[in-house]
């Protein structure tokens, strides 16, 4: 009788992980919010055709066996004049169906914002961790290091870091380390704001009496910032890193529409707007808009999921 | 005969309030230095409870986390049975620090709120290896058991709790690395007043089960009365009286004692004439000469401005003041 009782309690203690992410605070914040459920959709939708383009994409845009130069400039939904091949959203001046080419540019795209993000959190965070818990001079060797780099226009940055990186690989390998050059350089021009928002947490936390009780039973510094002051600084980095992401997006983007980023044997949608708005003027605009919607919904999409973070996490506007 | 667990000597605690290099230069000011606790001195006996009362800004808290390490002192020494405490690491450190503990003020920020209790009471029995594998669990659940939790509340969160409920956790913590000695820094002051009385019995009834000593830091003068066998009374960082708890109640020697005493309200009304306390405690960058208490003193001499009094023994004590030394009316 007991037995069961207890077994039936502890039950209803711990319901499955599952339920209890569906029952938090966030989930129920986003099931109530509108804008956060298209964004997520729209986010979602984009990332997983990224993921699954080569199962998606009815061609293969990069394999020049598949393509027929007189499939070019065929407009979205017509027939071609000389094959009468019909593409859902046309071809480019080579042939290659525009739809395909959005959908391995997205991947490129997203790959290199996912990867900068990550990089730029990485560094970000260690550095305003060390610099938070640390303070003294440490802090301000960072900290002014930080500010010089924010008078600079971060994309300025990524240009410098992408021109030294250049001058640094040998011409063989620049066609490949491109993609890990552009990682790089948006990775460093933005760890900036991860550091400030991670140390100024840092420096409310260790002063926490948690910290304090980990202190007095001389617990290892590394130890008392990994476990105990990082899980609780982590809630405004991931909002920065949602909306960090949407700009990682927009910034490789630009720099691939400068002609500085990813080639063009593999195009990513900053590489595609670039190539699209050549035939602008005369009048196969489909090369350019299409990418630029799927940019522009991505980008936008993200940066809304951000923005209802912001919102959900933050305590004093609930 | 007497079994000193802590020894307190002359010690002294300064920060640098200065304002920025930038700003002294440019406005020609000096370093300027906060002597949070100034030259104390005291011991505590095993099994017994000490507690360090005093208005905010005493020095109360500073004097708590220069014991445990918290905080260096600028001078003086702390030897915890016969050991100096080094604060190095090493492992005679290691092995002293595992006899001290510390419990907070506020139990919502005492506890890390993305730690689980179990592993929030784990964390010093792993720390000092003192349990592993499954034993830490037993042992977890039997702390829980001792501060009147349930065994099963190891897999909640803290925020599963009320500020009662957490103290208790905080209690098993400190309690977790079988210390000897624990510093409780006003541990009921952020608690209801119902609540108080629940926290102070367990630790009472903890004390008689494990034999602890406790070093009581609160400016709740009827939490001091309830717990403690002797009391210091601290102004402005520096030790005034030290007494017997019952002597210092019935038979204050200090004038500042008295003027806290008068302070309390008592339900009865009785009606019995009271000092009003006057003032505030003074800023204690620039403190006052001699006596810091002069300015607020009723019974203010000449000779209070001069140099601070020395430490007079008393019937169960020593008090600093020259009303015990000099005669009345000098």
């Amino acid at each position: 009788m007991s037995q069961t009782e207890q077994s039936q309690t502890e039950r209803g203690k711990t319901p499955g992980r599952l339920a209890r992410a569906w029952d938090s605070d966030i989930a129920w914040s986003f099931r109530h919010s509108p804008v956060a459920i298209v964004a997520g959709a729209v986010s979602v939708l984009i990332i997983l055709a990224a993921i699954f383009a080569p199962l998606i994409a009815p061609h293969d845009p990069f394999n020049p066996a598949t393509l027929n130069l007189m499939d070019g400039f065929t407009p979205p939904m017509e027939p071609n004049a000389f094959t009468g091949n019909v593409y859902w959203l046309g071809t480019d001046n080579q042939g290659r169906d525009v739809f395909s080419t959005i959908l391995y540019g997205a991947r490129i795209s997203l790959f290199v914002g996912f990867a900068a993000v990550i990089l730029a959190m990485v560094l970000g965070i260690a550095a305003g961790l060390v610099a938070g818990y640390r303070g003294g001079w440490v802090d301000g060797l960072l900290m002014r290091f930080a500010d010089v780099q924010l008078t600079f226009p971060s994309i300025l940055l990524a240009l410098l870091i992408f021109g030294i990186a250049r001058g640094f690989i040998p011409p063989a390998y620049r066609e490949e380390m491109a993609i890990w050059v552009l990682i790089v350089a948006i990775g460093l021009s933005d760890w900036v704001q991860y550091a400030r928002v991670v140390r100024g947490a840092t420096m409310v936390e260790k002063n926490k009496e948690y910290v304090q009780a980990a202190k007095v039973i001389g617990a290892h510094p590394a130890k008392i910032v990994l476990r105990h002051i990082l899980p609780n600084v982590l809630g405004p980095v991931l909002v920065i890193a949602t909306i960090g992401l949407a700009l990682a997006i927009i910034a490789e983007a630009t720099l691939s529409f400068l002609g500085v980023g990813v080639p063009p044997t593999q195009p990513s949608l900053g590489t595609l707007i670039r190539i699209g708005q050549g035939f602008l003027f005369s009048g196969e605009w489909w090369i350019l808009l299409f990418p630029s919607i799927t940019l522009l919904a991505l980008a936008l999409s993200v940066n809304l999921l951000g923005d209802w973070l912001r919102d959900a996490l933050n305590p004093r506007l609930r | 005969m007497v079994d000193t667990v802590l020894q307190v000597e002359g010690l002294t605690r300064t920060f640098d309030v200065s304002k920025p290099w930038l700003n002294r230069v440019l406005e020609r000011d000096h370093k300027q230095f906060l002597t949070a606790v100034d030259n104390v001195t005291f011991g505590i006996e095993r099994g017994e409870t000490f507690a360090l009362v005093g208005e905010s800004g005493s020095g109360k808290s500073t004097i708590a986390k220069l014991i445990v390490g918290l905080l260096k002192p600028s001078r003086g020494t702390i030897a915890f049975d016969g050991q100096p405490m080094s604060f190095e690491s090493g492992t005679a450190m290691r092995n002293l620090r595992r006899r001290f503990q510390m419990i907070f003020q506020d139990p919502f920020a005492s506890l890390n709120p993305r730690w689980r209790v179990g592993e929030i009471i784990a964390e010093p029995i792993r720390t000092f290896g003192l349990a592993s594998g499954a034993d830490v669990h037993r042992e977890v659940a039997r702390l829980l058991e001792v501060v009147g939790l349930s065994a099963t509340d190891a897999g909640k969160f803290p925020h599963e709790f009320s500020g009662g409920q957490r103290q208790r956790i905080a209690i098993a913590r400190a309690l977790s690395s079988k210390p000897e000695f624990i510093v409780c820094d006003e541990p009921t002051s952020a608690l209801d007043v119902s609540v108080q009385a629940q926290i102070l019995n367990l630790m009472r009834d903890l004390q008689d089960e494990f034999g602890l000593t406790y070093l009581l830091i609160s400016h709740d003068l009827s939490v001091v009365r309830h717990m403690a066998n002797r009391i210091g009374v601290l102004y402005l960082g520096r030790i005034v009286e030290v007494a017997d708890s019952k002597r210092l109640f019935t038979d204050p020697q200090h004038p500042y004692t008295r003027m806290l005493l008068d302070a309390v309200p008592d339900l009865a009304l009785s009606g019995r004439r009271r000092t009003p306390v006057t003032g505030e405690i003074p800023n204690p960058i620039n403190p006052p000469s001699g006596c810091t208490f002069h300015p607020r003193c009723p019974h203010v001499m000449d000779i209070c401005r001069g140099d601070p009094p020395a430490q007079t023994p008393t019937a169960t004590g020593a008090a600093a003041c020259y009303l015990l030394t000099e005669p009345v009316g000098s």
